[in-house]
């Protein structure tokens, strides 16, 4: 169900004109609020007046989280402090962790996109919203709690862990809605099992999934093991939290962007230019309502493209692919944008495949050549050459299909594939360009 | 009556085959029977030892992946006809070679050869009901 028909269902002729408006008010107000952005505007030499069609959308600088450290804590916010309800912030893996924050009309809007997003995933008021998302500076639990209740759902303000609880409050309460990360529904489907709990025996009909990256694979695993519908979320803290993006349970293909309240643009990873619609590229983010913590371009680093084409649940905003993989270590091969992240999803989708490899790319003449290494495990070692052929050719298959590239696939001796500091380097590029 | 073979992946440069050899000699395993299955890219390593255990021990120690496969020792008349004989058993059953390498050592005048079928189970009852003895590993082990 569409929760919010007006806006979801806008004609993208007043859906732009939309876009357009919001985003010219929010510019202005960054500029005149954020010494920092109005800094980097003045250096770009563009001006809040310059923007006067979405196109010139592009004439801005881009944000990353390098600006965010630098501004630690709070000097990207666009509101005096008093006006600041809530903080958040997310685990920083290197250093400082990001922070943001939210006014009041901040956590109203939020409340708005999870109840969009959860209706998108088939939710609806007396239903019973299982959210094991984590509670507390990560944006996952309370951006969803605030949500299921906007709905009017019962929630159960779980968060994450003790799964064999989990379960019996499954079992006893009726949850219908499960929200969490995909690694931690399989998890539960594992604890499940052990507890000689059937899936079936549960209300569970539906699971929203976002925060990390996964895969259809697994989404084929959590439907079949948990016997519920899941449904891909996206969002990430520095634009909003969980709410930017969400699938349809009509489609399951694809992720609405709720573009009334953030502009999403694809731009190629190295040239920063805008991407022709549809194809891939890194993913950007405009807010266009946030009041205390807006982003201007933000540059997500993670690889989709969007998707124009009609959706059959009604809504008019693109949808955007499902992350495919990070810009870190991109290649381009014989003119295609390659991530090695792509890759890696290849490999983690074979059954058994662990994700040690390296690619190699090579010029042989004028031609680009890739290898890719992949240690062999145990796991998918047999004593059959047969076997391990084929596993080759499928892997090459499978590159072949998702990445529009052929390349050779070795197979190598475990540990072969340098690590340092038990990181691998993934890419070794021998072309001298 | 089934032997346990081991199986050592191999990348195809030079002193490999060295590099397991010596971590068995080490280890005071000894290789009964082996065969070398190559690529251009790869090579599978079957060896027949005389302590199936210890051997992949070490060789996982050493860092190599190593793979158990449960194949059969079979005893073969040491004259023309005795492998034939074998084998059309098997086609007989529609039962597949998967590959098969040759004993150095002999069991009573009688050749010993190493099979890997498709369907193992099967295979044993086919050649018990055909009178060909298998040897079983503990006879293997110490030959």
């Amino acid at each position: 169900m569409i929760w919010n028909e007006e806006f979801e269902t806008l004609p993208r002729e007043a859906l732009e004109a939309l876009q357009l408006k919001r985003l010219q008010h929010q510019i202005e107000r960054v500029y005149a609020a954020v010494p920092y952005y109005r800094g980097k505007m003045d250096e770009a030499g563009v001006k809040p007046a310059d923007i006067k069609t979405l196109k010139d959308l592009s004439r801005l600088p881009f944000t990353t989280k390098e600006d965010l450290r630098i501004n630690y804590p709070f000097g990207l916010f666009a509101v005096p402090f008093d006006q600041v309800v809530r903080i958040h912030a997310s685990s920083g893996t290197t250093g400082k962790p990001t922070v943001v924050g939210y006014t009041k009309h901040d956590i109203d809007s939020w409340a708005e996109l999870m109840a969009r997003t959860l209706s998108a995933g088939g939710a609806h008021k007396g239903d019973v919203v299982h959210n094991a998302y984590g509670y507390g500076l990560f944006t996952g639990g309370l951006g969803a709690h605030y949500g299921a209740e906007r709905l009017g759902a019962a929630v159960i303000p779980i968060s994450g862990g003790n799964s064999k609880r989990q379960i019996m409050i499954m079992q006893d309460f009726g949850s219908t809605v499960l929200m969490c990360t995909p690694s931690y529904a399989l998890n539960l489907a594992d604890v499940m099992k052990e507890m000689q709990v059937e899936p079936a025996s549960l209300k569970l009909r539906v699971g929203l999934f976002g925060a990390e990256p996964w895969s259809e694979n697994m989404r084929e695993e959590i439907q079949k093991r948990l016997n519920l519908k899941a449904i891909d979320i996206f969002g990430l803290s520095e634009v909003m939290g969980p709410g930017v993006a969400s699938e349809c349970i009509e489609e399951q293909h694809g992720l609405h962007v709720f573009e009334d309240f953030f502009i999403p643009e694809i731009v190629d990873p190295k040239t920063m230019e805008p991407m022709p619609l549809g194809e891939h590229g890194e993913l950007v983010f405009t807010t266009l309502t946030k009041e205390a913590f807006p982003v201007i371009r933000y540059r997500t680093k993670d690889i989709s493209r969007l998707i124009a084409e009609p959706c059959s649940c009604g809504r008019t905003f693109y949808r955007m692919e499902r992350i495919t993989g990070r810009t870190d270590d991109m290649l381009i091969i014989r003119g295609v944008n390659v991530f090695p992240s792509q890759i890696e999803h290849v490999l983690m989708s074979i059954e058994g495949v662990e994700p040690h490899y390296q690619i190699f790319v090579d010029r042989e003449g004028s031609l680009d050549v890739v290898e890719v290494q992949v240690e062999v495990s145990e796991n998918i070692f047999s004593d059959e050459v047969k076997v391990l052929e084929k596993l080759g050719k499928r892997i090459e298959r499978e590159i072949k299909d998702l990445l529009g590239i052929s390349c050779k696939i070795k197979l190598v001796e475990p540990k072969t594939i340098q690590r340092s500091e038990g990181k691998a380097k993934r890419v070794i590029d021998n072309r001298k360009l | 009556m089934k032997v346990e073979q081991i199986s050592i992946f191999l990348e195809n440069k030079s002193g490999r085959l060295a590099d397991v050899a010596g971590v068995l000699a080490a280890a005071g395993v000894n290789i009964r029977a082996l065969s070398l299955a190559d690529t251009t890219d790869f090579g599978i390593l079957r060896l027949i030892v005389d302590d199936t255990a210890k051997a992949k021990e070490v060789l996982k120690e050493h860092g190599f992946t190593v793979g158990r496969t449960e194949v059969i020792a079979v005893e073969v008349l040491d004259k023309p006809g005795g492998l034939a004989h074998i084998l059309n058993t098997m086609r007989d059953a529609s039962i597949n070679v998967e590959y098969m390498y040759a004993f150095v050592q002999k069991s009573g005048g009688n050749a010993i050869i190493i099979f890997r079928f498709d369907e193992l189970e099967k295979a044993i009852e086919v050649l018990q009901k055909a009178g060909v003895r298998i040897l079983p590993g503990e006879e293997i082990y110490s030959i």
